[in-house]
């Protein structure tokens, strides 16, 4: 208990009758990595809305680092720890790549002058985004757009990353080098929570898988258990997903 | 990571800098050769880079579209007035006037920032028109037709053409820098991220509220300074002149054309609008109808303003607030 770095504990979320999270529980312990799948629309986004404060719960608490936080605003738990990307990117489009990072560094990552300068860019470096550092952010693709949204995460010098789907639409050596990087950043301590369609990409990185449906998580556990799950296969494969299936 | 290289200005940019300087010095002399209508007309003109600044700052920084902020231009009118009768300077009441106007704006935002968008806009206009019932109301400040300003009658003439002028250009020669200073720091970073995208600005971490309200107070601050100007030119105040929506009207044509969200665009668009203004005092009517098409031209045509068509033709900027990054470490200078 006292070790779990995110507890969230009976949270219910509804837009009119649309109902995202009924009773959910969900915990993540410091370093650790932790995989959602689930189906489109099952409320994956709009678990890290309210993890993130986006979202406000209808009720249910979210512990962050020991402390309550379901009442904090998105950028108080930015400075606390929460590193975020989103599904559909939000660069900040007539900024540079490089400002998009530094205000990261700079704000969330509490870092003054040099310090945030070097964090930023060590940052684009390491997410491969040297190149067009001095790009606006409005002019990057749409694979190099989630890059940024990854590398602003980073920059916010976290403790948890959530990262929402930052592998769709990239090919397979790309997909292998977004996992090298995840990999090496919970390597420094950072727990990852990652949303993903694209399976494999998740067995490469997570050590624990979780599947969301109908508000709830209906299976939690080890990847290879989880997918093996009849349910989880069920919802799974009454859907046109790759999962690419070899599972680990 | 030790050898990263930052460069923030451009070449053109320490040109135009000296340039600046330059123009800013001859500006001061100017009262020393040449006619007291010249330097009188450039207080307007002043006033106007002044007041667009302050409202380019809100809107094209702060995503704060206003149309009331004629109230605190009021504010800083009245404050040197009633400065003035206790006394004061009229020249020393205009730092006075500034911080006024900076106080009166944090209750003001505490109300105001309770609406969004066109809410905002127009909220803030009924604050304005607040603010002129309220100060119409007090006799001593001259009731609803106003009153003159004391302090002044023993001055001679040439000197105090002088004096004013010297007050209108250090107002806005602060004004200029102080947005400069601003937007090139910490807070310039994260208002820069709020004015792109509001929700990321947040998970960037960036504490969206206080970079509003700082922008908001400092604008404040701004038309606060032009108003005890203004005062100060007109030797009186009237609260329907100087509470007019006329200013914001002003504010928003002169951001447009000259470029939003540049520090450089209102000082052009206020030079064009000046100039416009002289060009076409005599015809009546065909002013407004003028200005009107033009303001709907320029939004059409040059969404980024004419400071984005300098932008484009010569990559030129005068106030530089990016960062540049030097990958390849050394060839740089920082
Ligand atoms: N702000 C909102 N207002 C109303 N309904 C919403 C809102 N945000 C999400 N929803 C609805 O909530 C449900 C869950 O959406 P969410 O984006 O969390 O799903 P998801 O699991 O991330 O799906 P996907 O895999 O397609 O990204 C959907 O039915 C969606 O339409
Ligand atoms: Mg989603």
């Amino acid at each position: 208990m006292a070790a779990d770095l995110l507890a969230l504990r009976g949270i219910t979320k509804s837009f009119g009758r649309v109902g995202v999270a009924s009773g959910l529980d969900v915990t993540v312990s410091a370093g650790e990595t932790l995989g959602i799948v689930g189906p489109n629309g099952a409320g994956k986004s709009s678990l890290f809305a309210i993890i993130s404060g986006d979202l406000r719960p209808d009720s249910g608490t979210v512990t962050f680092d020991g402390t309550d936080v379901t009442r904090l605003p998105p950028h108080r738990r930015t400075r606390a720890g929460m590193g975020r990307t989103y599904q559909i990117p939000r660069p900040f489009e007539k900024m540079t790549v490089f400002e998009n990072v530094l205000v990261c560094a700079s704000e969330g990552g509490g870092r003054r002058k040099r310090a945030a300068l070097e964090l930023a860019a060590s940052t684009l470096e390491r997410s491969g985004l040297g190149p067009v550092a001095n790009a606006p952010a409005g002019s990057l693709t749409l694979l190099q757009r989630k890059r940024l949204e990854v590398a602003r995460g980073m920059a916010t010098d976290p403790s948890l990353l959530l990262l929402d789907e930052v592998a769709g639409g990239l090919t397979e050596p790309e997909v292998a080098e977004l996992v090298t990087l995840v990999r090496a950043v919970n390597a420094e301590g950072i727990a990852i929570v990652w949303i993903e369609h694209v399976v494999h990409a998740l067995t490469a990185t997570v050590d624990r898988l979780a599947c969301l449906a109908g508000g709830r998580l209906v299976a939690d556990g080890r990847p290879a258990d989880v997918l093996a799950d009849p349910l989880v296969r069920e919802l799974y494969l009454g859907q046109a997903v790759t999962t690419g299936e070899d599972v680990a | 990571m030790s050898g990263v290289v930052v460069r923030r200005s451009a070449r053109s940019s320490r040109f135009g800098a000296a340039g600046l300087i330059a123009v800013a010095a001859v500006l001061a002399l100017l009262p020393f050769v040449a006619y007291e209508s010249v330097t009188s007309s450039l207080v307007t003109l002043f006033v106007l880079v002044t007041i667009a600044s302050m409202w380019n700052l809100l809107a094209g920084f702060g995503g704060l579209v206003s149309i009331g902020q004629q109230a605190f231009i009021g504010v800083g009118a009245y404050t040197v007035i009633y400065l003035a009768d206790h006394g004061v300077s009229p020249f020393v009441a205009i730092p006075l006037a500034a911080l006024t106007a900076a106080v009166l704006a944090v209750p003001t935002s505490l109300l105001a920032f309770r609406l969004r968008g066109d809410y905002f806009a127009v909220g803030m206009w009924v604050i304005a028109e607040v603010y002129r019932l309220l100060l119409s109301r007090v006799d001593a400040l001259g009731g609803a037709s106003g009153r003159s300003l004391e302090g002044m009658a023993g001055m001679d003439q040439t000197l105090r053409a002088a004096a004013t002028y010297w007050a209108a250009l250090a107002v806005t020669v602060v004004a200029v820098l102080g947005c400069y200073w601003l937007l090139r720091g910490r807070v310039g970073l994260a208002l820069t991220a709020v004015r792109d995208d509001e929700i990321a600005a947040r998970a960037a971490g960036v504490d969206v509220t206080r970079a509003k309200r700082i922008v908001f107070l400092a604008s404040a601050a701004g038309c606060g300074a032009a108003g005890g100007v203004l005062v100060i030119d007109a030797l009186s105040v009237q609260p329907n002149a100087i509470f007019s929506v006329q200013w914001s009207a002003y504010m928003i044509f002169i951001v447009v054309i000259g470029g939003i969200g540049y520090l450089e665009g209102p000082i052009l668009g206020a030079i064009v609008f000046f100039a416009l203004q002289e060009l076409l005092s005599d015809a009546g009517t065909w002013y407004l109808i003028v200005l009107g098409l033009i303001a709907m031209a320029s939004a059409l045509f040059m969404p980024r303003g004419l400071w984005g068509q300098v932008i484009d033709r010569t990559g030129m900027r005068l106030f530089p607030v990016g960062y540049h990054l030097e990958r390849h470490v050394g060839t740089g200078r920082a």
